[in-house]
């Protein structure tokens, strides 16, 4: 958790003044009961006036200054920490950013998001709490036992009884607290969990009238995460009452022995004002201090979860000297590539790939759901590296070349087709930034895109929701393929980007690349044999392995799997050629 | 114990750690937490104590615990005082004896009722949120799909659990110590009348100041943390856009762009919660400063009166401490005001779910099917989403039993929707669709869909294991029914493969299995369920092509003897169907069985080469 703390280094300044000015504001508040004892003990019974005027004025004084240091110390350690939290924030989506896909892949984009805001924002105030409380609560409650034991060391023997009470019956009840509110917590994620269910899976629960078995559901957990709740709930607060009878009556201690010390001349009114003044301090301030380090200790969990982001290994990075010439041929070669997700068991998602495209050849890969085609595009961009054999772009191996660069030049359109807020048109312009608009309109032109845009109220200039909500899922796609082939890529991967599009569209699009993109390498994922007719080389994966190479004819004449998936989509014997 | 309290507790309320842990600052539940005003208090607030009312017995009680803890607490300084001027000044200490003792008991019976306020009050909130709870999941189960496709999911979990979160914490903190607060004001007030006229006077001529300073700030600080808010918000939106497309990001080389983005929204961030924390900042010292100074007011002028011989000390000393139970809850009034106005708007957007329009009632002589035959026909339908859109237009149809109806044509023509209508997802606009010759709207709803088997494009899985999934068909399924429909939908072998079979837990929305994958269990769901009328909408398109071979078999062997409407994208699939209903925009634009309209030469042809050339 202390290894955070070097995001307040800038702001140390800040931090360290927070501190001090609230030392001047518990100062401040230490010394008035003294000095009430004083206007009462030689003001008030002497019938002393100037000094009760004389005393009251420093009263109000000291007051004054703790004005300004209580509010110096907030404002300091607002900066301080915001400053802090702001920084961290920063730092874990810069990260965030040079993560690898299979670190992504690790953490989870909800996980990431949760500690990117809630995680950063509760460490942020217990920096801020801490700067502020962690000073005060032990200051006052020191500066309460010096001032108790200088006015009277005898009465100082209460708090040595009352503060070991007050400790072990408040960790007590925190340590038994706190498992059940995890319980609590996990229950919450139950309900949650039900809820989820029925709102994404409205439609199966409508379809197959299981509303009651829903609701039963639901009850359940919901009664559970009241009852474990409950408990939790009651237990902790005992704590309040607990520490109330503890300090009153520690008030009561000091009027029964304080009034007889006061009989044997040891010990003044006033003075007996002033301890039970300070014993609440005393007492109070050890209960902010208990309850501020289990606030910690929660921080904790927080702090974790941030360096957790922080420290993650990327697999993926440039290696020295790597070269930002440009791709230019997007001639493809794999050589005995070999690959397995990071910590997964059993076989190698791909073993031993190996094949070549040439500049401008157009490969389809067929397979089954799970063969690893999807695994095999993603090498190329170096989305994942690859275990064992390499993979040479333009002859050179995509190690050697800088991420950036290799990225610029081989595009790729993901399953998941996901857009950004913001007009079409920017979201187009992704892949190209300063693409003029007819660029643009070319670029979904050949996507099939232009069409629905137009009809669309402000064509090119309609403002997507998040992730492109408004948009169907065939629409979607269109036009994260239009985003990827504005900028003319060398290599172009479509990676079954036409699932959720109409066979007649799909075909358009792949007349539209051919004839627009002849320069181009084209890698096309395909459940379809019709989408695949016309490559120049098929590959087919089976496995993880390449079971046949080849265009159309050959694999049809030799490739037992390819008959297969053929026949099966066209069934025997009624081919209909167009 | 005196004079250190207001400024101290206000801390105390936030560290104490409560259900979730502490909570500090305004980073409240959720992600978003808006700062939000109710906008129709005085029906919301009638409502809640509908809920409330059920438990008005405790209720009742915890007010007069709440009365009679605050009095004891009351007390306390009073009797601080006297023990001062009648005892201990006069060293009667047979007195003080017996007086210590009545304080010892006040103070036992003080913390425990203390206990029993707070014990029966969460019983109170927490049974109210439980009911509340319920109520809003058994509203969402009445609701039609159409609220569903409008609203985005995570503002509606949003109102089901922070929304209801904000309650629980309001009923639990506020209701009775806004009770309290209000006991303890008059109660000090009484007693520092009875103490002292005059010193109730000077010590009250602070309280006006002490408002328009507060009132001053809070209204500077309030536009400070709205616009903090709306820029939280701003930059939790980039966070969860930008950390979603990641994937997107990396493969168009965009860390930059985003990142540059991101920093300055950080930044923007910074300088304005900044500034709010510190202006709001200025609240707590301010108050500590005027109390000091009221408190040597006090202190001054009650000097002046006991040297006059009008009071005594122990006056001075108990009317000090009843300034801080006077000023504490007006502090405490103006926090929880905050509180509980957000707490309202909070219930309000709980009751508008509540007061949705269901799924219209049944019809009331809605017949209950007994076997059905599976006759189904379009009269003349058209529908329409969204007023003036129409999405279906005079659809016309009819289907024999144990027929096999495709539907065809390119996306977003309506396809779906005549599924939708056929399960009365959504009632037709014009025209009526007939089921066996009998109106739908004429049947109960359950009785309806519990007659479909349905499996859906985006089919969804539950985080519960795979069998329990498959038996989601059929609750009352036995485990050799559930593997038979899985082996039947080709589904067993790769089942066999996860690491615990049937019995693996599938997480949220079978996220850890393959888009083909979970067609394949849907498939063995709808298999299970063993319906009269069987829909397939686009089951097999994201399961690969050989797979769908052999799931078709299984389908071939479900589909006998059943009517079953199969819609599908590869044309293959719906070859050998009885009838062929091609659809664009809206309308039924060819109808025949394959060769027919092969023959035919229209759409149907063209799509269907563009397949195969």
């Amino acid at each position: 958790m202390f290894r955070l703390l070097k995001y307040l280094k800038p702001y140390w300044k800040m931090a360290a003044l927070a501190p001090i000015l609230m030392v001047v504001e518990v100062i401040g508040d230490l010394t008035q009961p003294a000095i009430m004892a004083k206007i009462i003990d030689q003001g008030v019974s002497q019938g002393n006036l100037t000094l009760v005027f004389k005393y009251g004025l420093i009263m109000i004084g000291i007051a004054l200054v703790g004005l300004i240091g209580g509010w110096g110390c907030t404002a300091a350690s607002s900066i301080a920490s915001i400053n802090f939290g702001t920084d961290l924030r920063y730092e874990v989506y810069k990260k965030i950013q040079d993560f690898s896909f299979a670190n992504l892949d690790r953490f989870k984009t909800e996980s990431l998001i949760t500690r990117l805001t809630n995680d950063v924002m509760q460490f942020q105030n217990i920096v801020m709490m801490s700067l502020r409380m962690l000073v005060r609560a032990p200051l006052l409650c020191i500066g309460g036992l010096v001032m108790v034991f200088v006015i009277n060391i005898k009465m100082a023997s209460i708090l040595a009884v009352a503060v070991p009470l007050l400790f072990l019956s408040a960790t007590f009840i925190i340590r038994k607290g706190f498992p059940l509110f995890n319980i609590v917590q996990q229950r919450l994620d139950k309900i949650n969990g039900v809820i989820r269910d029925n709102l994404s899976g409205v439609r199966v629960v409508k379809a197959f009238v299981r509303e009651d078995l829903e609701k039963k559901r639901f009850t359940k957990a919901n009664n559970e995460q009241v009852r474990i709740n409950m408990k939790a709930a009651r237990l902790m607060m005992l704590i309040q009452p607990i520490m109330m009878i503890i300090m009153n009556l520690s008030v009561v201690a000091v009027l029964w022995f304080g009034g007889k010390q006061v009989a044997k001349g040891s010990l003044m009114v006033g003075e007996i004002i002033a301890l039970i003044n300070y014993f609440g301090r005393v007492l109070f301030s050890f209960m902010m201090v208990t309850f501020m380090l289990t606030g910690v200790s929660r921080a904790k969990v927080s702090a974790d979860r941030i360096n957790e982001v922080l420290e993650a290994k990327v697999e993926i990075t440039d290696l020295p000297g790597a070269s930002a010439e440009p791709i230019k041929e997007g001639s493809v070669v794999f050589e005995d590539v070999t690959f397995k997700y990071h910590g997964a068991s059993g076989e190698p998602m791909l073993k031993n790939i190996s094949f070549k495209a040439q500049p401008g050849e157009v490969v389809a890969i067929l397979g089954a759901t799970g063969s690893g085609k999807s695994t095999l595009v993603n090498l190329m961009p170096r989305l994942y590296d690859t275990t064992a054999g390499k993979i040479l772009i333009d002859g050179r191996d995509i190690r050697s070349i800088k991420l950036r660069t290799l990225r610029e030049g081989v595009s790729i359109v993901l399953q998941d087709s996901i857009l950004f807020s913001g007009s079409i048109k920017d979201n187009i312009r992704w892949g190209k930034k300063d693409a003029s608009d007819e660029e643009v309109i070319s670029a979904a032109k050949a996507a099939q895109a232009h069409d629905f845009i137009m009809s669309l109220s402000d064509g090119y200039e309609t403002q997507l929701g998040q992730r492109g909500v408004n948009l169907s899922g065939g629409q979607k796609q269109r036009l994260a393929i239009a985003r990827a082939i504005i900028k003319k890529p060398p290599i172009l991967i479509l990676d079954d980007s036409t699932s959720a599009v109409d066979l007649k569209t799909e075909y358009l699009i792949q007349q539209a690349l051919k004839e627009e993109m002849k320069e181009t390498t084209c890698f096309i994922i395909a459940q379809r044999i019709s989408s695949v007719l016309d490559a120049d080389q098929i590959l087919i994966l089976d496995k993880g392995r390449i079971a046949g190479k080849g265009n159309h004819q050959k694999l049809l004449a030799t490739n037992p799997i390819y008959q297969d998936i053929y026949w099966s989509q066209l069934e025997q014997g009624s081919v209909v050629n167009g | 114990m005196a004079k250190t309290r207001s400024n101290n507790d206000k801390i105390v309320n936030r560290t104490t750690p409560g259900p979730r842990g502490p909570r500090p600052g305004g980073s409240h539940g959720g992600r978003f937490a808006p700062a939000y005003k109710p906008k129709a208090a005085k029906t919301t607030l009638k409502r809640l104590w509908a809920y409330l009312s059920k438990q008005k017995v405790i209720l009742f009680t915890v007010f007069l615990i709440v009365m009679v803890s605050s009095i004891l607490d009351l007390i306390g300084p009073f009797l601080i005082g006297k023990a001062i001027d009648e005892y201990i000044v006069p060293q009667d200490f047979e007195g003080l004896f017996w007086l210590t003792l009545l304080m010892v008991g006040i103070y036992l019976l003080a913390a425990l009722s203390t206990y029993f306020k707070n014990y029966l009050m969460v019983g109170v909130s927490l049974e109210t949120v439980k009911t509340l709870r319920r109520d809003l999941f058994n509203k969402l189960q009445t609701l039609p799909l159409a609220f569903f496709d409008r609203r985005p999911h995570g503002e509606l979990m949003s109102r089901l659990i922070n929304d209801v979160d904000n309650i629980n914490n309001t009923l639990n903190s506020c209701i009775t110590s806004v009770f309290a607060s209000l006991i303890t004001l008059a109660g000090a007030l009484v007693m520092m009348l009875y103490l002292s006229p005059l010193l109730t006077l000077v010590s009250i001529t602070i309280i006006p100041l002490m408002f328009l300073l507060t009132r001053k700030i809070t209204g500077y600080t309030r536009r400070l943390f709205s616009e903090q808010q709306a820029l939280l918000g701003d930059l939790n939106g980039i966070i969860e856009e930008t950390i979603s497309g990641q994937k997107v990001v990396k493969v168009f080389n965009r860390e930059n762009e985003c990142l540059q983005e991101f920093g300055e929204h950080n930044d923007q961030l910074k300088r304005v919660g900044t500034r709010a924390q510190i202006f709001s900042g200025l609240i707590g010292p301010l108050m500590n400063l005027l109390n000091n100074l009221s408190f040597a007011l006090v202190v001054i002028v009650g000097g002046l009166l006991v040297i006059k011989g009008s009071i005594t000390v122990g006056v001075i000393v108990s009317f000090t401490n009843y300034v801080r139970y006077f000023t504490r809850p007006l502090n405490e009034l103006a926090n929880q005001f905050n509180m509980i106005q957000s707490a309202i708007a909070g219930a309000e957007r709980v009751f508008e779910i509540l007061d949705e329009k269901p799924e219209p009632e049944d019809y009331p002589l809605a017949d209950q099917l007994q076997k059905i035959r599976g006759e189904v026909r379009f009269k003349d339908v058209s529908f329409s989403y969204k007023e003036g859109e129409p999405v279906l237009k005079n659809i016309d149809f009819e289907v024999k039993p144990g027929q096999v109806i495709a539907l065809v044509g390119p996306t977003g023509v309506g396809k779906t929707t005549i599924i939708n209508l056929l399960a009365r997802f959504y009632d037709v606009d014009e025209g009526a669709i007939l089921l066996d010759g009998k109106d739908l709207r004429k049947v109960k709803r359950a009785n309806l869909r519990s007659a479909l088997g349905i499996v859906l494009q985006d089919t969804y899985l539950f985080a519960e294991t795979v069998r329990e999934n498959i038996r989601y068909g059929r609750l009352d399924a036995t485990d050799e029914e559930v593997e038979q429909a899985a082996k039947l939908a080709n589904a067993e072998q790769f089942i066999l493969r996860l690491p615990q079979g049937y019995e693996t837990m599938l997480t949220e929305d079978g996220g850890n299995l393959s888009q083909g994958q979970r067609q394949l269990l849907a498939i063995a769901r709808a298999i299970l369920a063993d319906p009269y009328i069987l829909i397939l909408d686009e089951a097999t398109s994201s399961v690969d092509t050989r797979t769908e071979a052999h799931i078709q078999e299984a389908m071939l062997k479900l589909m006998e003897g059943r009517t079953s409407f199969v819609i599908a994208h590869r044309l293959n699939t719906v070859r050998n169907a009885d009838l062929i209903l091609v659809i664009n925009n809206g309308e039924i634009i060819e109808r025949g069985d394959h060769r027919e309209l092969i023959e035919q030469k229209g759409f149907y042809q063209e799509l269907y080469s563009s397949q195969f050339r």
